[in-house]
């Protein structure tokens, strides 16, 4: 087997095609298309197998020839890998037969999905030279960043909006970056971002890293086909605010038959959850257009609060062209949604995957996902980073005196 | 009337690597040909072919992105500031 360490061609432009060389840009000069990363696949061919992904230590750098750093990785050696439950209790309430769940919930450190594509942004920043890392953040990427930041030794400023869940301020104080409250929404933050990126040579993770940053999700489609037994399930529903996951999911499952690691072409359906008030990917599924009216968000989803979705164009497409599609959830079903997870399999999700969770039970319903075809909800993050959205909807804990006959009268009822 | 209008770097070699310049319209599309007028190519790289503004660029009125408004009809008068910024990702 043939082994070298890069299998990254330069960089090309989505829209026009134009190339460039590996560098930290993320937006084609010409026509503003994003970059992405341009592989040699017939290198990648020859170099990878089953096996030799088997064989590898369980995090997301056990599929290194599909993500775009030159040396030995970095960061997030522990990140990925994580467990794809097979939930019955849950396809059960929900009168499915083979149901999962992707539970990133239990990402490696911080507990999200952003823990991937953090630990490729940082080790590609790195190799360009960087020694300060940011990123523009409706919570979990900032924790990620934070985190990662500080084992990598690397300084960090973090910009989130200032109306952020406590448990999201928390997980990025610890590591002590400077975290940045901004008045405004994520779509204004990014905005600064953009701003603040021309004026310091920072790596900032979603923007001049992003075409490297993005491949870390594709990780998160490798997992969910592994540990099917290289398989591709039938349905996938993926939460979406930019519309990167969905995406990258999409050309992961692509990029295993490309590679002849999958024998056929995935015939696997995508579908976009959004919070209702937040939707513009999901409007534009629905519309059966590509077209993406910005909106300005408005849903107990922060994590997915972005009105002005990046690849939103992408994600429609993705939906649409697979023979999926999108739905959106209330507060409310956001909510129930969470709970319906956590009292089933007993995994406790932030609001995002209750937006995801609750999806996913509308497109059951509504027939869009038949009952007896393998399904996998994505859960991206988790519970007790958003804990005080579902605080009202818990009920409190019963107290009693420490002695037996106050247990027996206030828990078990017994006069 | 003229509007200050925020220059993003792949197009500053265009304005003669300028950050913002000045330019007299009273909408976006006519601030898009005043544009081009002065600094000939600039149109091309912001509009695709049918004269559209790109899918990848979002223009700001005044830090209000111009969807939200009229779109290319988006009134401009004096003191006005526009930013043409490409689209950033983040989030899932």
């Amino acid at each position: 087997m043939v082994k070298r360490l890069s299998y990254v061609l330069g960089l090309k432009c989505r829209e026009c095609g134009r190339e460039y060389e590996k560098a930290p840009i993320y937006v084609c000069e010409y026509c503003f298309g994003p970059l992405e990363v341009a592989y040699d696949y017939q290198a990648i061919r020859e170099s990878i197998s089953r096996g030799a992904i088997a064989s590898r230590p369980p995090s997301i750098w056990r599929y290194r020839e599909f993500l775009p750093i030159d040396g030995d990785p970095t960061d997030g050696l522990y990140s990925g890998c994580t467990p794809l439950v097979r939930a019955d209790r849950l396809a059960e309430a929900l009168g499915m037969k083979e149901l999962y769940v992707k539970d990133d919930s239990v990402c490696h450190p911080t507990f999200s999905f952003k823990d991937r594509v953090v630990a490729i942004a940082l080790s590609k920043a790195k190799e360009f030279g960087f020694d300060t890392v940011g990123c523009a953040s409706t919570g979990n990427l900032g924790n990620a960043v934070a985190a990662h930041a500080a084992h990598a030794g690397l300084k960090g400023y973090i910009f989130i909006p200032s109306d952020l869940e406590i448990g999201k301020v928390v997980g990025s104080l610890i590591y002590a970056p400077n975290l940045v409250a901004v008045e405004g929404n994520y779509d204004e933050v990014n905005r600064l971002c953009s701003e603040v990126a021309y004026h310091y040579n920072w790596a900032f993770v979603n923007i001049n890293i992003r075409p490297y940053y993005a491949e870390g999700s594709k990780t998160y489609g490798f997992e969910i086909a592994e540990q099917l037994g290289w398989r591709y399930p039938k349905h996938v529903v993926v939460p979406s605010a930019s519309g990167s996951l969905i995406t990258k999911i999409q050309k992961g499952f692509e990029e295993l038959h490309q590679v002849g690691l999958m024998d056929a072409p995935p015939k696997t359906k995508l579908y976009s959850a959004q919070g209702k008030g937040c939707a513009p990917i999901v409007t534009a599924i629905k519309d059966n257009t590509d077209v993406i009216r910005p909106v300005k968000p408005v849903t107990i989803a922060k994590s997915l609060a972005i009105g002005n979705p990046a690849d939103g164009y992408y994600a429609a497409r993705v939906a649409l062209k697979s023979g999926g599609y999108g739905e959106e959830a209330t507060n409310e079903e956001i909510i129930e949604g969470i709970k319906l997870l956590a009292h089933t399999e007993g995994i406790f999700t932030e609001t995002a995957g209750g937006v995801t969770m609750a999806v996913a039970k509308k497109l059951i319903e509504q027939g869009y996902i038949p009952k007896d075809e393998a399904t996998v909800i994505c859960i991206t993050g988790n519970g007790l980073k958003t804990h005080e959205a579902v605080l009202p909807n818990i009920g409190q804990p019963k107290e009693i005196e420490p002695t037996l006959a106050s247990f027996e009268k206030i828990i078990m009822g017994k006069q | 009337m003229p509007v200050k209008v925020r220059i993003p770097t792949p197009l500053q070699n265009l304005v003669g690597n300028q950050s913002d310049v000045s330019c007299e319209a009273s909408n976006v599309g006519e601030l898009i040909n005043n544009l081009d007028a002065s600094y000939p190519g600039i149109k091309a790289r912001i509009c695709d072919e049918g004269g559209s503004i790109r899918r990848f660029v979002n223009i700001y009125k005044n830090g209000e992105d111009i969807r939200f408004a009229d779109g290319e009809q988006t009134s401009l008068g004096d003191g006005d500031e526009v930013s043409i910024i490409p689209a950033i990702a983040g989030g899932y």
